[in-house]
């Protein structure tokens, strides 16, 4: 014994089981998955009295068959990982149920504790509990508390510590299976012949009798003969099913579920009336016909407004820290050279920036995982699901996906990655993984730029309504597509039936909303930024390379040299010549470049004073060039040097044109033409929209670097003018096209990433990749070709499509489903006619 | 077919909000049956009706004191005997 005792918390969903790991491991928590599945495995340490425990906190599960990934998980590993101590959670205020997993836990021989949570709910419910007398029954120590408060957890460690030393038990607890037993005993004598088999026999017995999946394999791979045990577990089924007229499943759950009835009732020394609780009275509203609806529009208004639009603007405060950490890491890279950059200090910038664009986001995510964690813990989240499901079930989609789209933007702006991570709360394969697909073709923050500028720019007139159309059209598109791609691509899916606890309301606790909130925005700096700046090189090499050819290079330097003559002649005989000689005038201009940087944002005099005087300090001559004052010369050598550095931008920008034109995504900008052509795409929208896969918001900003050029540089028209000018046969219509694609864009490297680990199959991020791509491409094209031939303008066109995805909304909403999800399930199982 | 079926045999899906019953049979086993089971739709078990969603589906049940949802569908296996 190396002194580290392994520890498993287990419990039922709702049970407050979190709260429990919580008041026991405090924040010392890890976070993993388990493997192969996308479970979420917790662990943390703790004392133990003189010995350190790993608490495991395994998923919330019904009971220990496999039918369920969390199921499977915790039938796993308890049998697997031998903990030395189970710790079983229980809603003391709903013994009944909780029960029925104690029972189950006692059957597995495992050595388990159980702790009763929630004993002030029970207190308000009115019942008392004989906790002395459950003990006894169950054969196992029990302890009380509340974990919200976080009472208890001295009773709780000295149960452990004491289960810890104590002896294993030679009577095992034993169900009763009355009619059963004597199948159970056949099948027991045959898995006697196979010795130590790594699981309680009997236990493996009525998981075979009741058809576990689980157990068939579990004794496929230790049973030395799984086909002769297959038969005597066959025939002892088919008996039992002759003799008592139900299956052996049916009856031994119903065996264990009236065991655990029995034993709540005995137990429950003072039963409550059937009054009406909290709970009841909030359902009232929230879960009201006409209110019902309205409470939901309100919450998730609220939650858009503090997560989104607060967040945007606490975005503002955590900018500056970033923009600070860029030039932090600047400061580490080689200076800045007179026409480009070395090699080193360009990657190293655009890592920042790639990797800063991302960052930003953590203020808008801290506060969404904060708003779902309360929406979760209040238990809210299962009464948003009753309200909606019937209309998204339309769609194969469930009751729970409202969330994760409202979080990746159903209106105007959200965010994927979060979207993508609540999808995990949906219960159901099927629906999960068509709400996964779904979410990129929200309207996400990113996506904003392009369309502003685009609506800014061709639907002046019309601003608002253009804008009302594109945050609104997404939705009309996004359920179609989810009701075509559960009828087609998902349909051999698991379809998991919508049977859902709606637990107590509760008020969560401050501290477990911050635990989750941190726990989530980590899980997104581990997984994401490390991918995405990985990206970023690539997206860099494609972007600069080839570079511009030795020819061109040296007609630029020319031009330069020009200008540096001019600025030479303007400050000959001046005492600046010497000032701005050879290296000097690059060191003026990073000088200067210094100083504008120390002064952005500084407001008041005294600061500004400060940082004058330090820079006077630094050098005084360049001082002198900077703030010319009454000194003539001083003033005709700057005008002399920021005309020198009007020449240097506007060919600074001419060669980012023509390495943008001559670079990969350039080429490939151009090869993609002959597709593009029908969607109204140039090889620059290409090219703009090729970068944006890194990034959203690179769309605007390539576009951007491309069309400031086009309209004159020095130049401060705004972008929308200068595109307006750029692109002189762009019309509405090729707008319009350009919208709907951007509309339709495969999710960014961030949301592509989390689609992986969400799902935990590289298959889904391809597809997801892949379909709005082509969905992008089409739609575009009909709409731009399809307006040219009918002659349409970019208005008609749009309200044209709207009506079209509206239409195509109430059809697929309307077509019945051709497999009706979990009846297929119950079906093979019963054959019984079913009632639609 | 089930052939037993009596006057005031009915299933869960077919019941208005406020109507009381008891379980009588889950005419299915395998994941469904389960977790049926496993929110405490078992025979002998009493069970309310709440109400129903907005768009009238899933129904809201309350069994042993908690609730739960599910849809029509799914609660039309659940055979009560209504009081």
């Amino acid at each position: 014994m190396n002194g580290r005792i392994l520890a498993a918390l287990a419990g039922q969903p709702n049970c407050g089981k979190s709260t429990v790991f919580n008041m026991l491991t405090g924040a010392r928590q890890h976070v993993a998955n388990f493997p192969g599945v996308t479970v979420e495995k917790k662990s943390g340490l703790f004392k133990l009295g003189i010995r350190t425990c790993e608490l495991v906190d395994l998923p919330g599960a019904y009971s220990v068959s496999s039918y369920s990934p969390e199921e499977r998980v915790t039938r796993d590993f308890l049998l697997f990982d031998h903990p030395q101590v189970v710790v079983n959670v229980i809603d003391a205020s709903n013994l009944r149920r909780h029960l029925c997993l104690t029972v189950e836990l006692l059957e597995l021989e495992v050595n388990v504790v159980v702790h009763c949570n929630m004993m002030d709910v029970a207190a308000r419910r009115g019942q008392e509990l004989d906790l002395d007398l459950l003990a006894h029954r169950l054969g196992v120590p029990v302890s009380k508390g509340v974990g919200r408060k976080g009472q208890g957890r001295d009773d709780l460690v000295a149960v452990m510590t004491a289960a810890m030393d104590r002896p294993p038990k030679d009577e095992p607890f034993r169900v009763d299976y009355g009619r059963l037993e004597p199948h159970i005993r056949a099948v027991e004598d045959v898995l006697a012949e196979g010795g130590e088999l790594g699981a309680p026999r009997r236990w493996l017995a009525v998981r075979l009798l009741e058809g576990d999946e689980g157990a068939r394999q579990f004794v496929a791979e230790v049973f030395f003969e799984p086909a002769r045990l297959a038969d005597v577990v066959a025939a002892r089924q088919a008996a039992f099913r002759e003799e008592a007229g139900e299956t052996a499943a049916a009856f031994a759950a119903l065996v264990r579920r009236r065991l655990a009835r029995t034993l709540a009732q005995a137990v429950i020394v003072k039963v409550a009336g059937p009054e009406r609780t909290r709970t009841d009275v909030i359902d009232d509203f929230v879960c009201h016909k006409f209110l019902g609806p309205l409470v939901l529009v309100g919450v998730l208004f609220v939650l858009y407004q503090v997560s989104i639009v607060w967040g945007y603007k606490l975005t503002n405060y955590t900018w500056p820290l970033l923009a600070w950490l860029k030039n932090f890491v600047a400061g580490f890279l080689p200076p800045a050279g007179m026409l480009e950059d070395p090699m080193l200090r360009s990657l190293g910038l655009w890592f920042m920036d790639s990797i800063n664009a991302l960052l930003n986001y953590i203020p808008i995510f801290f506060l969404l995982f904060f708003c779902v964690a309360f929406l979760e813990d209040s238990g809210y989240m299962p009464r948003m699901a009753f309200i909606l499901d019937r209309l998204f079930r339309s769609y194969g989609l469930h009751g729970q996906s409202t969330l994760p789209m409202v979080l990746a933007g159903v209106y105007l702006g959200g965010c994927c990655v979060p979207g993508v991570m609540a999808c995990k709360a949906i219960p159901d394969d099927k629906s999960r993984l068509a709400t996964i697909l779904i979410i990129p073709l929200m309207n996400c923050l990113a996506k904003v730029p392009l369309y502003v500028l685009l609506v800014g720019a061709f639907f002046p007139g019309h601003a608002s309504t253009a804008m009302f159309f594109i945050s609104t059209v997404t939705l009309f598109m996004a359920l179609p597509i989810a009701r075509l791609l559960s009828g087609t691509l998902l349909v051999g899916l698991d379809s998991a039936p919508f049977i859902m606890e709606m637990p107590p309301y509760h008020m969560p606790t401050l501290r477990n909303l911050l635990t989750r909130a941190v726990e989530k925005v980590a899980l997104f700096i581990q997984k994401i930024v490390t991918v995405v700046a990985a990206v970023a090189v690539i997206v860099f090499v494609l972007l600069q390379f080839p570079g511009i050819s030795r020819e061109h290079m040296a007609a630029y330097e020319a031009r330069l040299e020009a200008a540096r003559q001019a600025l030479d002649a303007t400050v000959a005989g001046t005492r600046f010549q010497a000032v701005l000689a050879g290296e000097g005038l690059l060191q003026f201009l990073r000088y200067e470049e210094a100083y504008k940087t120390a002064r952005s944002g500084v407001e008041d005099a005294e600061t500004a004073k400060a940082v004058d005087s330090r820079f006077r300090e630094e050098n005084a001559d360049c001082f002198a060039l900077l703030k010319p004052r009454g000194d003539a010369a001083a003033k005709a050598a700057l005008a002399g040097v920021r005309a020198f550095a009007q020449t240097r931008d506007a060919i600074t920008l001419e060669m980012r044109k023509e390495r943008l034109e001559t670079s990969f995504l350039g080429i490939l900008g151009r090869a993609l033409e002959p597709v593009t052509q029908f969607a109204g795409f140039n090889w620059r929208v290409n090219a703009g929209l090729l970068s944006a896969f890194a990034a959203k918001e690179s769309a605007v900003a390539t576009l951007g670097a491309i069309y400031k050029l086009e309209a004159g540089s020095g130049d401060n028209t705004s972008l929308e003018a200068s595109m307006r000018r750029g692109e002189a046969d762009f019309t509405p219509l090729h707008a319009l096209a350009l919208m709907l694609f951007m509309a339709l864009y495969p999710p960014c490297m961030a949301t592509s990433m989390m689609i992986k680990v969400q799902t935990g199959q590289a298959k889904w991020m391809v597809l997801a990749i892949l379909y709005p791509m082509l969905l992008g491409i089409v739609v575009a094209s009909a709409v731009f070709t399809g307006g040219r031939l009918l002659g349409l303008d970019g208005e008609t066109a749009m309200w044209g499509f709207y009506a079209i995805a509206v239409a195509a909304t109430v059809v697929a909403g309307v077509v019945p489903h051709r497999d009706r999800g979990p009846l297929a399930v119950a079906t093979e199982a019963c054959p019984v006619g079913q009632n639609t | 077919m089930e052939r037993e079926t009596s006057r005031d045999t009915t299933h869960l899906g077919a019941l208005i909000p406020g109507s009381r019953c008891i379980v009588s049979k889950v005419r299915c086993d395998g994941c469904l049956g389960q977790r049926l089971g496993d929110l405490g739709l078992v025979p002998g078990e009493e069970v309310t009706v709440v109400r129903n969603a907005p768009l009238r589906d899933p129904i809201e049940i309350k069994v042993s004191g908690f609730l739960v949802s599910l849809r029509r569908c799914e609660a039309s296996l659940v055979e009560v005997e209504a009081q």
